[in-house]
Formats: structure tokens, C-alpha cells, sequence
């Protein structure tokens, strides 16, 4: 039998006022794959992280850039693609210092991507700046 | 989808209570920030920031926590965090928050929690 993919895409204006529609968009997807509470939160937070990066960091607060959020469920796992044409960055680039030392430098940078990393299976970019920025991630599906 | 948000300041007595409701990304959190800043320019240093009924926290929230603990605590203040419910806790546990804020069931405990000295060495 052929492996049952379905694909979902949201694009929204490049706001921060969108955020709660991301995370209802990914929620709704998530429990259709069959995740449970506990880690659709876990989706969801990654996913606010990511674009709230893209709209700040990538596209600098400009409403009129879009955010483009693809998700792809199958049977094992749910991939959630998060898509700009903004500035990309270095992801190495990004301190991964103590909550303490960020704090005395006065830096809250970082925090996004760190909680990313921890929620998700699997997290990486795909850099051209200008042209197209995409970060993968992946949650694989517990079956109980 | 709106995001329904609110946040309110009680300064009465020696504290200041700051009540979040709703969900706290980076669309709210400057709110937040706005709320903290003003307690702490009225030369309030003792704040208890009450998140019983707060439904949701990203990195943009988290930050106000840490952009203003230093200055309270020179002033030999502190930032409480009360009310915290399971499904918000993680992101505070993902990022080490427990080993320098003071987390207390609620409003009465936290108030308490002023007696006893500042947790982490910062």
C-alpha cells in the first residue's frame, strides 16, 4: 500500500499579530495526525519561535512579506517547513550560552532557537539570502 | 484567530502584582514588558507576576523575565513567578529557569517567598 502523505500551507502577512493564527493552523494540523496535547504544545511553540524569528530577524517587521508555513503528515511523523525570502542568517551564529551569562549580558537572543531544538526531533536551515530562506523541522509520531 | 491578552498591575501593599491573561508571544510581550518597566519606575522592586491564567509563553515572554531580574534584584528586589500551569511550565524548565527565579503556586506564597533569600547567585 502507498504511504498516505497530506500536505497543508498557511500564508500570512509578515506580522507578529498572526502568531495565534500560526499556532492555531499548526495545532489543528498536529491533532489531525494524532498528537496529543502535551505535544502539540510542544508544535506549536516551535512553530510561534520560527516565524517570529522570520518576522522580526529575516524580514525586519515589514508587514507587506509573507510567511509561509507548509506542514506534511504521514503516517510517522509531522514536517512543518517555515519559508521566507528574507535576510538569512548563520543558525551557528547563535549564542548557546547559559540562561545566567545571557542575562548578565543583557542578551535574549537565541532562546527561539534553543527551545526549537529541544521540542523537535529534527531542525535545520536552508539559506539563500534574498532569495529563499527554509527551516525544516520534524516530530515524529509516538504510536501508542 | 485573536489573540486575547490582557495584563494588569495591582500595587497595593509593599508589592506589585502583575496578572497575565491569555496568550504572551511576540505580538503581546512588549505589553508585558510595558507593565514590568512601569512597576519598576514608580520605584516599585518587589514583583509578583501571576500567570494562573495565562494560557501560552514564547522566548518573547521569557525574555522580560531576564531583561529586568538584574536591575530589580540590585535594588534588592526580586521577580516571582506564581501560578504556572503544567502545559505553560515546560519552556520556563527548557531554559533553566527554575535555578534563578522563584517559582510559587500563588499570589500568597510568593509574597512569603520575599522573606527568604534570592535564589541563584547572579
Amino acid at each position: 500500500m502507498e504511504p498516505i502523505e497530506r500536505k497543508f500551507m498557511l500564508q500570512v502577512p509578515s506580522s507578529t499579530a498572526n502568531l495565534a493564527l500560526i499556532r492555531e493552523f499548526v495545532g489543528s494540523t498536529a491533532q489531525q495526525a494524532g498528537f496529543d496535547s502535551s505535544e502539540i504544545a510542544k508544535l506549536e511553540l516551535a512553530v510561534d519561535e520560527a516565524c517570529a524569528n522570520v518576522i522580526e530577524h529575516a524580514y525586519g517587521n515589514d508587514t507587506t512579506k509573507e510567511v509561509i508555513v507548509r506542514a506534511t503528515l504521514d503516517e510517522d511523523s509531522l514536517k512543518i517547513d517555515v519559508e521566507d525570502t528574507g535576510h538569512g542568517f548563520d543558525p551557528k551564529s547563535v549564542d548557546q550560552e547559559e540562561l545566567e551569562q545571557l542575562i548578565s549580558k543583557r542578551k535574549t537572543g537565541g532562546l527561539g532557537m534553543r527551545l526549537m531544538k529541544t521540542l523537535m526531533d529534527e531542525v535545520h536551515y536552508e539559506i539563500e539570502p534574498g532569495k529563499k530562506n527554509a527551516l525544516h523541522m520534524m516530530k515524529k509520531l509516538n504510536k501508542k | 484567530m485573536p489573540n486575547l491578552f490582557s495584563v494588569e498591575t495591582d500595587s497595593a501593599d509593599d508589592f506589585a502584582v502583575i496578572r497575565l491573561e491569555g496568550a504572551v508571544d511576540a505580538h503581546t510581550a512588549p505589553q508585558f514588558e510595558e507593565a514590568v518597566q512601569n512597576v519598576i519606575d514608580a520605584g516599585q522592586n518587589k514583583i509578583i507576576v501571576d500567570c494562573a491564567k495565562m494560557s501560552y509563553i514564547s522566548s518573547a515572554g521569557l525574555g522580560v523575565f531576564m531583561g529586568f531580574i538584574e536591575e530589580v534584584r540590585d535594588e534588592g528586589g526580586d521577580i516571582k513567578i506564581c501560578g504556572l500551569s503544567d502545559k505553560v511550565k515546560q519552556p520556563f524548565e527548557i531554559l533553566g529557569f527554575e535555578s534563578l527565579y522563584d517559582f510559587c503556586p500563588d499570589v500568597g506564597s510568593a509574597k512569603k517567598q520575599f522573606d527568604e533569600p534570592v535564589k541563584g547567585e547572579m
